[in-house]
C-alpha cells in the first residue's frame, strides 16, 4: 500500500479560549482530490493551516509522505497553498509572481522561463506575464495564484476556499477546470470549502467536519446516499427526517417504529441497537408520488399534498404523511406528463420509497 | 456626488480665500521683494525698479550656494539616518509587538510632546564643555580637559536633529508596514522563502512608500533648519537658514534674504517633483 | 518564531526608547538640580525652581499666550479644513486637484520661508505683528493636517445618508448640521488636537511673527541667555510634558473603556457567554 500523501493522527489544536480541532485523524492518499467540508468555524481551515505549517498542532502528529513535519517551518515543507484572497504580490508582475518559488530555489533563468510559460498555458492564461495583479480580473488572479503554486511541483497542494470570491457561473467553470487540472497534473489536492455542492463535484473523497471533529470520510456518492450522522445528512443536499425507535432487525433491514407512521424499513447501519432512538433520512428524489396508495414491498404511506413548488427542473411536493410528519417529494418534470404532475393541492396521494434509500442514523 | 454648486462655493470659499491670502500671496510678495534693490522708501513703496542683483550676489558669491549645498547634504544625512534607525523600530512594532504595538508606539512618540526647543537644549546640556558628558569624563579622570568637539559642530547638529525627528519618522513606516496583508508573507513562506528573503522581496518593497514619505517628512523641513544650528552648531554648524534669518534680523537686508529663501524654496520643490516623477516612472516600468 | 530574532529587535526598541528618554530625564534632573549648571557630581535636589516658575509672571504670561494662539488657530484650522473636506469629497466642481495641491503645499515649505513671507505680507499691509499674526501662520500650517484627517473620515462614510436626509426634505444646511457634522465630530476632534499640538510648540513662525507678547517657545528661547533663570523654564516644560502625558493616557483609557462597555453589552445581548467564533484566520 502506498504511503499516504498526508496523515494526521489525533491532531488537536487548542487556542486560548477554545478547541478549534479535536482529535482529527485523516489519511489522504497520493494523487487524491480530498476535500475538507463543513460550516464556518468547524476547524477545516485550521487543519489546512496546520498542514501548511502556519499553525502548530497542540498535540498529535502530522506527516507528509511518511515524514513527521511538525517541526518544519512552512518554507521547508514540500507543500504549496492557494489562498482565499489569492495573496498575489501586488508589486510583482504575473511572471515574477509565478516564478517566485522557482527564484527562491535559484532555478536557472532559462528553465524558470520555460516552466512559468508552461504553468501559464496550463491555466489557460498565456501572454499575461507582464501585467500586474491589479490589472487582472478576479478569475484571472485566481488562476495565476494556482499557477504560482503548481509551478513548484509540490507533493501536496492546499487550497483554502479559492473560488469563494467568484460569481456563480465562473465558480462552476473553475470547479470543473480544477478537477481536470488535478487529474492532469496528478498532484494531491487538499481542498477546503463550505459549499457541499462544490465538494461533491470535484472530490475523490470528502471529510465532513463540524465543531472541530471529522464526522464522516467517504466518496461523494457514499456520503450522499449513506450519511452517517444527522448533521452530515442535513449538511449535504436536502433530506427528509423521520424520528422513531429501532424495533428489530430482520432480513438484512432494520425495522423502525416511526411516530405517526407505523413501521418503516431502513438500510441497515452498524452500531445501532434495538430500542435505540433513531432518525431516518430519505432524499426527496428517492420518494415517489402515487395518485393512490398502492401497497407493495417498499415503504409507503398515504398523505395529503399541502404545497406544490415548481423549480424549473423539478417540482417539489410537500406532503403530510398520515397526519404525522411532513416530507418533501421531488419529482423531475418530464414530458409526457407523469402521474405526479396531475396532482393538486389538497389531494390525497400515496408516497413510496425503498428501504435501501432510507438511512438509519443514531439519535 | 451632489452637484449643489452654491453649497460647494459656500464651503470652499473660506479655506480657499485663507490659503490665497495667507499662503499664496505672501510667497508671491516674497518673490517680488527679492527683486527689489533695497528697502529704501519703506516697505510698501512702489518706487523701485526690479533688479536681479541679489540673485547675482547669491550665484556668484562663494558663500551662499555652497552653504545651501551643505544644508541639503546635512538634511539628507539627517533624513537618511533617522529613517534607517526608525525602520527596525517600526518593524518591531508591527511584526513583533502585535497587540501591544500601539502602546509601544505611543511610548515612542511621547518625547515628541515635549518642547522641541527643550529637546535641543537637553543636548546642549549633555554635550557642552561643562555639560554632562564632559563633567562625567573629567570626574572619572578619563580626560584632562573638556572635549570641545562634542558641541558647536555640524555633527552636534546632525545628532540632535536625528534625535528630534526619529519618533516622527517611525509613523509613516509603521503605517506602511501595517498595511501589508499578512497572507502575502504566508504566501512567500509557503513558496519556499525563508524569513529574511520574505523581508527582502516582499516586506521591504511594499514598505517603501512609507519609507519615502518618512524621509521627505524629515528632509524638507531640515533644509530650512536654523534653530538647531543656532543652539548647538556654533560657527562651524551654521546652515543656509541661519543666513536668511540674519538678513531678516540684525543683517537687515530683506530683499537679499527673500532671494535666498526663494532659491531654497524652488530647490526643495524641484527635488520633490523629481522624486515624485521617479516614483511614478518606476511603477510603470515594473 | 526564532526567539533570537525577537529579542534582538526588542532589545533595539528598548535601547532606542531609553536613548530617547535620556535627554528628557536629563531635563527633569536639571529642573530639580540645586544649581544652575548640570554637571557631575550632582550637588543636590530641590524643588525651588518649580516654585520660582509659578511666581514668574512673564513665564506664566507666555504660557497663556501660547494657549490662546493654539486654541484660536486650531479652531480656525479645523473649521476651514472640515469645510473644505466636506466639499471636496461630496461635491463635483472644477479645480479640486489644484486646491488640494495648494492646501498641502505648506507641508513642503520650510517654516522659515513661510515666516519670512508672512512677515513681508504683514509689513506690506501695515499690520502690526502680534499674537494674531502668529495665529494666522499656525492656522495655515495646520490646515494640511486638518484637511487630510477630516477628508479620510468623509471618504469613510456613506454619502447615501446625506441623500436620504435631503430626500426627506432637509435643506443642505440642515443636513450639514444634523447629519454630517455629528458623524465627522470625532475626526474634527482629532484634527483639532493635532492643530493645537502643532501650534503650541511651534517656534519658527512665532519668532518671526510675534509682537510684544511672546509665546512660550519664543520666551523660552529668549531666556536661554540667562543661565540663572533657565531651570525655571525647564521646570515649566516638565510640567507641560507631564500634563500632555496625562492627557494622552486619559484619552487611551477612555477609548478602552468605551470599547469594553459596548463589547460587554453585545455579549449580553447575544445571550451567550462565549462569542460564537468564526474560522480562525
Amino acid at each position: 500500500m502506498k504511503i499516504p500523501a498526508v496523515e494526521l493522527l489525533n491532531v488537536v489544536k487548542r487556542f486560548a479560549e477554545y478547541e478549534a480541532v479535536r482529535e482529527v485523524s485523516l489519511q489522504i492518499g497520493q494523487g487524491e482530490f480530498f476535500s475538507l467540508l463543513g460550516p464556518s468555524g468547524c476547524g477545516k481551515t485550521t487543519t489546512l493551516r496546520m498542514i501548511a505549517g502556519f499553525e502548530q498542532p497542540t498535540t498529535g502528529t502530522i506527516s507528509l509522505l511518511g515524514e513527521d513535519i511538525r517541526g518544519q517551518p512552512p518554507h521547508r515543507r514540500n507543500v504549496n497553498m492557494v489562498f482565499q484572497n489569492y495573496a498575489l504580490f501586488p508589486h510583482l508582475t504575473v511572471f515574477d509572481n509565478v516564478a517566485f518559488g522557482l527564484q527562491v530555489k535559484r532555478i536557472p533563468r532559462a528553465e524558470t522561463r520555460r516552466r512559468v510559460a508552461e504553468a501559464l498555458s496550463m491555466i489557460r492564461l498565456p501572454g499575461l506575464e507582464h501585467r500586474k495583479p491589479a490589472q487582472l480580473s478576479g478569475g484571472q488572479q485566481q488562476r495565476v495564484a494556482l499557477a504560482r503554486a503548481l509551478v513548484n511541483r509540490p507533493a501536496v497542494l492546499l487550497l483554502d476556499e479559492p473560488l469563494g470570491a467568484l460569481d456563480q457561473k465562473l465558480r462552476k467553470e473553475m470547479q470543473l477546470e480544477l478537477k481536470r487540472l488535478q487529474r492532469e497534473v496528478g498532484i494531491t489536492f487538499i481542498y477546503v470549502t463550505h459549499d457541499q455542492e462544490e465538494a461533491l463535484t470535484m472530490s475523490d473523497r470528502i471529510a465532513v467536519m463540524h465543531q472541530g471533529r471529522v464526522l464522516q470520510v467517504d466518496g461523494p456518492r457514499a456520503l450522499y446516499e449513506h450519511p452517517a450522522t444527522r448533521f452530515v445528512a442535513d449538511f449535504i443536499g436536502v433530506t427528509n427526517f423521520l424520528q422513531g425507535r429501532l424495533v428489530s432487525i430482520a432480513d438484512g433491514t432494520a425495522r423502525v417504529e416511526v411516530d405517526g407512521l407505523g413501521q418503516v424499513r431502513a438500510h441497515l447501519a452498524e452500531g445501532i441497537e434495538a430500542g435505540q432512538k433513531v432518525t431516518l433520512a430519505i432524499r426527496p428524489e428517492r420518494m415517489q408520488l402515487l395518485s393512490s396508495n398502492l401497497p407493495g414491498g417498499d415503504n409507503h404511506a398515504p398523505g395529503i399534498v399541502e404545497d406544490i413548488v415548481f423549480v424549473g427542473n423539478d417540482t417539489q411536493y410537500f406532503v403530510r404523511l398520515n397526519n404525522g410528519p411532513q416530507v418533501m417529494v421531488r419529482e423531475q418534470n418530464e414530458t409526457p406528463l407523469s402521474e405526479a404532475s396531475m396532482v393538486s393541492v389538497g389531494q390525497t396521494v400515496g408516497v413510496r420509497w425503498s428501504p435501501d434509500s432510507t438511512s438509519l442514523l443514531p439519535e | 456626488m451632489l452637484k449643489r454648486t452654491p453649497a460647494a462655493w459656500a464651503l470652499m470659499s473660506p479655506p480657499a480665500l485663507a490659503l490665497v491670502a495667507f499662503f499664496v500671496v505672501p510667497l508671491i510678495l516674497m518673490a517680488a521683494f527679492s527683486l527689489r534693490p533695497d528697502i529704501r522708501g519703506g516697505l510698501f513703496t512702489l518706487a523701485w525698479r526690479p533688479t536681479l542683483e541679489h540673485y547675482r550676489t547669491i550665484v556668484e558669491g562663494e558663500v551662499y550656494l555652497p552653504l545651501l549645498w551643505t544644508s541639503v547634504r546635512v538634511a539628507f544625512g539627517v533624513a537618511f539616518f533617522a529613517t534607517l534607525l526608525a525602520y527596525p523600530v517600526a518593524y518591531f512594532l508591527v511584526f513583533r509587538a502585535r497587540q501591544r504595538g500601539p502602546l509601544f508606539l505611543t511610548l515612542l512618540i511621547l518625547p515628541f510632546w515635549t518642547s522641541y526647543l527643550l529637546r535641543i537644549i537637553s543636548w546642549k546640556i549633555i554635550l557642552g564643555s561643562n555639560g554632562l558628558i564632559n563633567s562625567l569624563l573629567e570626574y572619572t579622570g578619563l580626560v584632562d580637559e573638556p572635549v570641545r568637539l562634542l558641541l558647536h559642530s555640524r555633527l552636534a547638529v546632525i545628532v540632535t536633529l536625528v534625535y528630534v525627528w526619529l519618533p516622527f519618522v517611525a509613523l509613516p513606516i509603521y503605517a506602511a508596514l501595517q498595511r501589508i496583508n499578512r497572507s502575502l508573507l504566508e504566501a512567500a513562506a509557503i513558496l519556499g522563502a525563508p524569513p529574511w528573503l520574505s523581508f527582502v522581496r516582499v516586506t521591504l518593497p511594499l514598505s517603501l512608500p512609507g519609507v519615502l514619505a518618512g524621509f521627505l517628512m524629515v528632509f524638507i523641513p531640515t533644509v530650512g533648519e536654523y534653530v538647531t544650528p543656532l543652539l548647538v552648531g556654533g560657527s562651524r554648524g551654521r546652515l543656509y537658514g541661519n543666513t536668511i534669518e540674519t538678513y531678516f534680523g540684525d543683517g537687515n537686508n530683506w530683499p537679499l534674504g527673500s532671494a535666498m529663501a526663494l532659491i531654497m524654496l524652488v530647490g526643495v520643490l524641484a527635488l520633490v517633483a523629481i522624486v515624485a516623477r521617479l516614483v511614478n516612472l518606476r511603477r510603470f516600468v515594473e | 518564531m526564532a526567539n533570537g530574532r525577537l529579542s534582538t529587535l526588542l532589545g533595539y526598541y528598548v535601547l532606542l526608547l531609553v536613548l530617547l528618554y535620556v535627554p528628557i530625564g536629563i531635563l527633569f534632573l536639571f529642573s530639580v538640580n540645586d544649581g544652575v549648571v548640570l554637571a557631575f557630581p550632582l550637588k543636590g535636589l530641590t524643588t525651588h525652581w518649580y516654585r520660582d516658575m509659578l511666581r514668574n509672571a512673564a513665564l506664566i504670561e507666555a504660557l497663556r499666550s501660547s494657549a490662546i494662539v493654539a486654541a484660536a488657530s486650531s479652531v480656525a484650522a479645523t473649521g476651514l479644513g472640515a469645510s473644505a473636506a466636506i466639499a471636496l469629497v461630496r461635491f463635483k466642481f472644477r479645480g479640486k486637484a489644484l486646491f488640494v495641491a495648494v492646501a498641502l503645499m505648506p507641508l513642503l515649505v520650510p517654516f522659515l520661508i513661510l515666516g519670512v513671507a508672512l512677515l513681508i505680507l504683514f509689513a506690506a499691509l501695515d499690520v502690526q505683528r502680534s499674537l494674531w499674526t502668529v495665529g494666522v501662520g499656525h492656522m495655515i500650517v495646520s490646515l494640511p493636517f486638518t484637511l487630510l484627517i477630516v477628508m479620510s473620515r468623509m471618504v469613510g462614510f456613506d454619502s447615501n445618508l446625506e441623500e436620504a436626509a435631503q430626500d426627506l426634505g432637509a435643506s443642505y444646511a440642515y443636513t450639514l448640521r444634523r447629519v454630517i457634522l455629528p458623524l465627522i465630530a470625532p475626526a474634527m476632534l482629532a484634527a483639532w488636537l493635532v492643530a493645537f499640538t502643532v501650534s503650541f510648540d511651534e517656534f519658527v513662525l512665532a519668532s518671526f511673527l510675534i509682537g510684544r507678547s511672546p509665546t512660550l517657545p519664543v520666551y523660552l528661547f529668549g531666556q536661554l541667555r540667562f543661565a540663572n533663570r533657565f531651570p525655571q523654564v525647564v521646570a515649566l516644560a516638565v510640567v507641560v510634558m507631564i500634563a500632555s502625558l496625562g492627557l494622552v493616557v486619559l484619552a487611551e483609557w477612555l477609548q478602552r473603556i468605551g470599547t469594553r462597555v459596548s463589547l460587554d453589552r453585545r455579549v449580553e445581548e447575544s445571550g451567550e457567554v462565549q462569542e460564537r467564533r468564526q474560522t480562525v484566520p
